[in-house]
């Protein structure tokens, strides 16, 4: 009888446990990077890391802005071909489309979403860089706007399913006609939430290495149009893994830029957490 | 009152986020016989019978001061064993909740944990359930298929039967039968009125013609607050305070 | 009157297309891999490991690939159910008292599940190097655990809260503990943890940037947890960029068999959700 008792406690105190390791996480990355990052920071200031060009690991110089620039050329890139393609299916499948459609399209959405990163990067060899651009930020660009179609269309059908059917019905039985009920009233509406997706696809795009790596051309300079290689941080990271231990401050190097990456990324998910959490209490209560 | 208070509540608090949801509440609850708690839907009532078995302890932002005695212990002691208190009170909740195992396995369940693990005492005592809420004859041939296949009326029935198997004391009813078709409702009200003898039974009810068939003690809260407590016949045909008559009129017109 | 009507056709038309190029990317992909890596499936690439080395021989298949990858996906997805599922229950069914203490954790997971597998890998790295491990089967397990960690816990963390509370409640008024109950949970949502164990196996067998660093690749099949891993998606990466033709063949087979894996993967994950959610109240 008793011993039933105890097993719940022990069980409990386990389970706490876990639950504290497993939360702690995220404080233990953070930690973990940035003591690795702590040997390149004494030797250089932030300034200097973030808005140097020259990258010559060999003679201790290490500016990120070729690579972080890299980042920010694909990021954008994906965004302003993902952002609008999406925004219209989501506004399609949530307003228009009728089962049958929704009944092929969503399960089409999610396989793709299951599609792991290193077949898009076959796929953008073998295609995007074959058919368009060479090696290219714009090769990457396209890669990873199809790599996070499923993100911003599940997370805006979502946020559309929040939106009140009375409020549609309103604008509708003003005379409005659908289009301008979308417009005037649903994307006004779920403008907050359009905004957290766009900020957790800008995360997610930042993280992104092995599909990106294989198309973007990895050449260590600030790229000045869409048509130049890049070399964005996940890519300069996953490429030089290899040899970072024989070349001095090289490690502490490229785990600092994991520790750029981290922190972007932490900051960007939070922030778009609490915008997306805020809407889903809305209609919950 | 010729009986001894069962339940016997004092000065109970409940607090839910920024909601009081039970103000200051005091009452007995007699021995072996049905009380049945009324009230307009949002009134607390439920919240007051979870408080019994403490099942409310699970709420997110609750708070409860207060005490609850059940023969005479105080269930909200910090040294009261939860799992002790809870088998002491079967519960039947609004729809039936069949745990997701065979017929047999759900009787079974509570003994089970218990420490019965003999199976021919847990043969037994499955039969003997069974037959005391009135399924036996119905599901004797398939006992081990699963409980969901069950009609709503008869899942209820065995959710009845699961908890007396655990012998409580006492069986809490959250409107157990508002999900139950008419036939369903009376067996299940027959049930009540059988097992009195042996068991002190409360019930949250919102159907005063149920409250009056099978109550002997009927509780009215409003708002949070004990507004009366008496005989069945008295609070219903001739209740002392304003709010009651208010409540009550609709079942005399 | 008609410029509405014809903005209205105009951005329907424009929402249609869109449509078919969002879902139908999917077709161009793995039509892509599959004209590709089909011609050089064959029986020696599912049954043999590469001879000769996997950057240079020219004969052999990929099945250090293939069961590294099932190895690692597989030893990751059972290490993280074993956290996974204590710490969905806990914050579903234990935690109680203020409700913000569930949420904050609850807002940990979705930002853990935002975090980059590149940052998973070199967070595995720097344990590694703490630990004094090498590159093995053993590390590669580890860095996807913890990639996988923050899958199984939103998706089990969800599926719990779609059970109906009076279950639980059903268990304890019978004088469960809390851990009875919890199981009585667990057990109605069997199917659910499958839907879990197959999202994560699905992430987990495609994921790169988590093993590169930690799990190495080798040649041979891992006969021990402290021996390097092949994977099929470094085997992908790592032999595409070979000059040699027929090292080139064996990284798109892999990448044919690693789509294929996932597909079916995913497939059987949205159905059984499916049939789950068909089951919730």
């Amino acid at each position: 009888m008793q011993i039933r008792l105890l097993k719940d406690r022990i069980l409990s105190k386990l389970m706490l446990a876990l639950t504290i390791f497993s939360v702690s996480l995220v404080a233990l990355i953070g930690a973990g990077l940035y003591y690795k990052s702590v040997p390149l920071l004494r030797d250089n200031t932030w300034g200097s890391l973030l808005f140097s060009s020259v990258w010559e690991p060999m003679k201790g110089l290490f500016g990120f802005f070729p690579f972080i620039m890299g980042t920010l050329w694909v990021t954008a890139i994906a965004i302003i071909i993902s952002l609008p393609l999406c925004l219209l299916t989501a506004i399609y499948l949530a307003e228009y489309a009728g089962t049958t459609v929704k009944k092929i399209v969503n399960p089409l959405v999610s396989l793709l979403a299951g599609i792991p990163p290193v077949i898009f990067g076959v796929w953008g060899i073998l295609f995007v860089v074959e058919f368009t651009t060479g090696y290219s930020v714009l090769a990457g660009g396209i890669v990873l706007a199809v790599m996070i179609f499923p993100l911003i269309v599940s997370i805006i059908t979502e946020v559309f399913n929040t939106i009140p059917r009375e409020l549609k019905d309103a604008s509708l039985s003003l005379g409005a006609t659908k289009w301008e009920t979308v417009r005037k009233v649903i994307l006004r509406k779920a403008l907050p939430g359009i905004i957290a997706a766009i900020v957790l696809a800008v995360s997610r795009a930042f993280g992104e290495t092995i599909a990106v790596l294989m198309v973007c051309g990895n050449v260590p300079v600030a790229p000045k149009s869409v048509f130049d290689p890049g070399y964005p941080l996940p890519a300069l990271i996953a490429n030089n893994y290899g040899e970072m231990l024989s070349v001095p401050l090289y490690d502490s190097a490229l785990l600092y830029a994991a520790f750029l990456l981290f922190v972007i990324i932490l900051v960007f998910n939070l922030v778009s957490r609490i915008i997306l959490n805020r809407l889903e209490r809305r209609i919950s209560g | 009152m010729t009986n001894a208070p069962h339940i016997s509540v004092q000065n109970l608090n409940v607090q839910i986020g920024n909601n009081l949801i039970l103000k200051d509440v005091n009452i007995n609850i007699p021995d072996k016989k049905v009380t049945s708690i009324i009230g307009p839907s949002g009134c607390g009532k439920t919240t007051l019978l979870k408080t019994f078995n403490r099942l409310l302890d699970n709420t997110a932002d609750v708070k409860i001061s207060g005490k609850v005695l059940v023969d005479g212990e105080n269930i909200y002691d910090p040294g009261a064993e939860v799992t002790h208190i809870r088998k002491k009170m079967g519960l039947l909740s609004q729809r039936p909740f069949p745990l997701p195992m065979s017929i047999y396995d759900n009787i079974a369940y509570g003994p089970r944990i218990h420490g019965t693990t003999k199976r021919k005492d847990l043969d037994q005592l499955v039969e003997h359930y069974l037959r005391a809420t009135g399924l036996w004859d119905e599901v004797k041939d398939r006992l081990h298929s699963s409980a969901t296949r069950l009609s709503i009326g008869q899942q209820q029935r065995l959710c009845l039967a699961r908890g007396l198997a655990v012998e409580p004391e006492i069986i809490l009813g959250d409107e157990s039968t508002s999900a139950l078709d008419p036939v369903s409702t009376q067996k299940i009200e027959e049930l009540f009125l059988e097992l009195k003898e042996k068991y002190t039974i409360v019930l949250v009810t919102h159907i005063l013609r149920q409250a009056r068939r099978v109550s002997d003690y009927i509780i009215f809260v409003y708002m949070g607050r004990i507004i009366e407590f008496g005989p069945t016949e008295e609070v219903l045909l001739n209740p002392q305070e304003e709010l009651t008559r208010e409540y009550v009129k609709g079942f005399i017109s | 009157m008609r410029r509405r009507k014809f903005e209205e056709q105009f951005f329907k038309l424009l929402m249609v297309l869109s449509t078919i190029v969002v879902a139908g990317s999917l077709f161009l992909i793995v039509g892509t891999i599959v004209v590709k890596g089909l011609p050089y499936m064959s029986l020696d690439m599912l049954t043999k490991t590469p001879e000769g080395g996997f950057y240079s021989g020219k004969e052999g298949g990929v099945l250090n690939a293939i069961i590294g990858s099932l190895y690692i996906a597989g030893g990751a997805t059972i290490l993280g159910l074993i956290i996974s599922i204590p710490v969905a229950i806990y914050i579903n069914l234990y935690l109680k008292g203020k409700s913000f203490i569930p949420n904050t954790v609850r807002m940990c997971f979705d930002v853990l599940f935002g975090i980059p597998s590149i940052v998973y890998g070199a967070f595995g790295f720097i344990l590694m190097i703490y630990l004094g491990m090498r590159a093995s089967l053993l590390g590669g397990i580890i860095a996807v655990t913890l990639l996988v960690i923050p899958i199984l816990i939103r998706t089990l963390d969800e599926i719990i809260s779609t059970v109906p509370r009076e279950l639980h409640d059903a268990a304890l008024s019978l004088g469960a503990t809390r851990w009875e109950a919890s199981k009585v949970v667990l057990r109605h949502i069997i199917p659910g943890i499958i839907t879990a164990i197959l999202l994560s196996f699905g992430r987990a067998i495609g994921d790169v940037a988590a093993v590169m660093f930690t799990a190495g690749f080798s040649d041979n099949i891992p006969a021990s947890l402290g021996e390097p891993a092949a994977s099929l998606p470094l085997a992908i990466f790592f032999q595409l960029s070979s000059p040699s033709a027929e090292v080139q063949g064996r990284a798109y087979a892999s990448a044919f068999i690693l789509t294929v894996i996932v597909l079916v993967i995913t497939v059987l994950a949205n159905i059984l959700s499916k049939r789950f959610s068909k089951h919730k109240i």
